[in-house]
């Protein structure tokens, strides 16, 4: 049986790699170095302690080597890279504000439509800053926060000074993080207050749309005692030839008690290096849940972390990866078992066809502390062709001998056996081979909320059109 | 000739001949049995019928209603009437039954409202005396051997195919499930479908009784003829 190109299979980008006019207020000349540091700073009235620490964050960038592990990054060329894009747009609390273009591109991807429908709050950057932001007035009432992070600077400084980069990832965490820590901008600071439960999901867009761009946003969440949040990220970036470079960085505290739902769906275009670093800090009876989809960028390097610092605290990790023809998804989980009770469980899914290339990197440490822990990973990964590749490398430092372990990990490929099957009942070999893939990620697919972040049912739609 | 038509069919696979010149013509309404030992091509005649890509037919035809099938793909096959009840059949992850049989139906019959699809799987499911539940769980995932055939002929009840092949349909069965599966082959016995049953044993046999008995070793129709055939195999083995 021949092996056609599945077309079905390819997402359709047009939505999303479109560029609007680049038409910056203002732009940092490329390239990263103390002038740069300074201008990002100055243009947003930074208080010192701040400038300090991007100034800090920047020489340690300098000095620290690329990683020598992991996927190439030889053509992205760091000193091409516009590392402030100020936006021709003031932060506003209606869509009408916006440029006409750049309310179009925000309306493409349906955010102000799932905003009206299914979300407490709504965030969305364009290149370096938020342009919308608005929280919905009964959330407010409760002392909900959900703001961009460069206003928390100036309005919650003694909050920001106490968790911006300094326990959870802290600036000399590595390379892509110190350049983080010097150039960053906009992203999100949300809050909740101590018993405070949102019960409908926030969410925040992430644009890119300048050639050669660089997106760093900040995100912060901080989830008081006894707290619930779920906030939703989606990341989408035009198509262009020239290498551009996401590196992002999420925070999450989830104190006593409290339970976080972190869903990211990240869409970037396939010229995109997407090194992006989220971790967690999870104290007593705390839960963090990641849900993350890969399924854009030509390069990622992502591996969200919880570290399990408080007894009884839960890390729940779902992945979702999907490598095409150039794309090189290098994905996973970290838990550090830190506490005594603690318990994770890691469920990573990976799609590659076309050549592509997808690789779950995973570590998962349970300290001498942690008894009585519990740890299950489980790793799958789907081959469409012959040409694809997959790679594991499930990392365990098991410190503890009072602990529960479960760990599996397979590889499959689409079988002629099957594929015969499903025709022999009528079925197209396409449609039998999509019925293949939907059926491999459906154990993830049904444990998402029925209000899970437009963008990844959107997207597996598109990959899965004609699939009964 | 109206029916299922296999013309002197030689099959290879893998470089190796396993069948040597099959001819055999099934009308509708008739039931014919295959008997023959291990090795003796059996399956490969039901894998090569419906056009599996390993089994490459080297000479001979099939056809289908007088049209001639065989160059063409497994699934235009199954649109032309066609099917093949599997001896192994393949586990699906996450595919229910019921989404996968709605889908198979779409294409055989055309698109079918979900209400209604509902209720004729609910009624064929009741029939061969298999849980409704099962339209839930995931297709021949964790399926018993037992369960994985009655799912066979649930397909082949709700599908409703004009020619149907049963490939060891009848082994892995216990008294009481054979019975059942007797009876949803004996069902669809209305004059209109033509059914090969491939089989080891006679005992599917007393159940379906068939109006013709071939008898195959090593690639080759040997013998022919009537039930009778059926029990004096059993008693005397498969030697000439």
């Amino acid at each position: 049986m021949a092996l056609p190109i599945l077309k079905e299979l390819s997402i359709d980008r047009s939505r999303y790699d479109e560029a609007n006019k680049h038409d910056p207020e203002f732009e940092a000349p490329p390239g990263v170095n103390e002038s740069v540091v300074r201008i990002i700073s100055e243009s947003k009235r930074e208080p010192d302690w701040m400038l300090r620490k991007r100034l800090e964050g920047l020489k340690l960038y300098e000095k620290a080597p690329l990683p020598s592990w992991g996927p190439s990054l030889e053509s992205l060329d760091l000193d091409r890279i516009k590392y402030f894009i100020k936006p021709k747009a003031k932060e506003s609390m209606s869509w009408d504000d916006l440029p006409e273009d750049m309310r179009r591109t925000y309306e493409r991807i349906g955010i102000p439509e799932a905003e009206k429908k299914s979300l407490s709050g709504v965030g969305a950057q364009y290149d370096s800053e938020i342009v919308y932001h608005k929280l919905k007035e009964e959330w407010e009432a409760l002392g909900v926060v959900f703001t961009n992070m460069d206003e928390a600077v100036h309005r919650y400084p003694e909050l920001v000074k106490k968790y911006f980069m300094t326990q959870c990832v802290p600036i000399n965490d590595h390379k892509f993080v110190m350049l983080h820590a010097s150039v960053w901008s906009g992203g999100t600071f949300i809050y909740i207050p101590k018993g405070v439960k949102v019960r409908i999901p926030l969410q925040a867009y992430f644009r890119m749309n300048a050639d050669r761009g660089g997106q760093f946003e900040h995100t912060l969440i901080i989830a008081d005692e006894d707290s619930e949040v779920h906030y939703i990220e989606g990341c989408s970036a035009p198509a262009y030839e020239s290498a551009a470079l996401h590196a992002g960085c999420v925070e999450i505290f989830v104190h006593k008690g409290a339970r976080v739902r972190y869903s990211s769906v990240e869409n970037w275009s396939r010229n995109t290096y997407n090194l992006n670093t989220k971790r967690a800090l999870v104290d007593e009876d705390g839960v963090i849940e990641w849900i993350n989809g890969n399924l854009g960028s030509g390069c990622t390097m992502l591996y969200p972390c919880s570290v399990l610092r408080g007894p009884r605290a839960r890390s729940d990790s779902l992945g979702i990866a999907f490598a095409a023809a150039g794309q090189n998804q290098d994905t996973g989980s970290k838990v550090i078992h830190a506490a005594p009770y603690t318990s994770s469980t890691i469920q990573a899914k990976s799609i590659s066809k076309d050549g592509g290339i997808s690789t779950y990197r995973g570590l998962v440490k349970v300290m001498p502390s942690a008894i009585g822990s519990k740890v299950s990973v489980n790793c799958d990964a789907l081959l469409i062709d012959e040409h694809s590749v997959s790679n594991t490398y499930p990392t365990m430092k098991i410190e503890s001998d009072k602990v529960d372990i479960a760990h599996e990990a397979t590889v499959g490929r689409i079988g002629e056996d099957e594929i015969f099957y499903l025709m022999t009942r009528g079925l197209s070999e396409e449609q039998a081979r999509q019925m293949v893939v939907a059926g491999f990620i459906e154990p993830i697919v049904k444990q998402l909320p029925l209000e899970y972040s437009v963008e990844l049912n959107k997207l597996i739609e598109l990959e899965m059109e004609g699939v009964g | 000739m109206m029916g299922l038509e296999i013309k002197d069919l030689y099959v290879e696979v893998e470089g190796k001949e396993i069948l040597k010149g099959v001819s055999l013509s099934i009308a509708p309404g008739e039931v014919h049995a295959l008997m023959g030992p291990n090795g003796s091509g059996k399956s490969t005649l039901a894998n090569a019928l419906l056009g599996h890509p390993r089994y490459k037919i080297t000479k001979g035809a099939i056809f289908l209603d007088g049209e001639d099938i065989t160059s063409m793909a497994p699934d235009e096959r199954a649109r032309k009437g066609l099917f093949l009840s599997f001896q192994y059949p393949q586990e699906i992850p996450g595919v229910t039954v019921e989404n996968f049989l709605r889908t198979a139906y779409n294409n055989l019959h055309g698109k079918i409202d979900v209400v209604k699809f509902n209720a004729l799987l609910k009624e064929r499911m009741s029939a061969l005396h298999i849980d409704p539940a099962f339209s839930r769980r995931y297709l021949n995932e964790g399926f018993s051997g037992g369960e994985k055939k009655r799912m066979e002929v649930l397909q082949m009840t709700v599908l409703n195919p004009r020619f149907m092949v049963l490939d060891e349909t009848d082994s892995g069965l216990d008294v009481d499930a054979l019975k059942v599966v007797a009876q949803g082959i004996s069902a669809m016995r209305d004059g209109t479908h033509a059914t090969l049953i491939i089989t080891h044993f006679n005992r599917i046999l007393k159940l379906v009784e068939p109006d013709h008995v071939h008898i195959i070793t090593a690639g080759r129709i040997v013998k022919s003829g009537g039930k009778e055939l059926a029990h004096e195999t059993e008693e005397k083995g498969y030697r000439e």
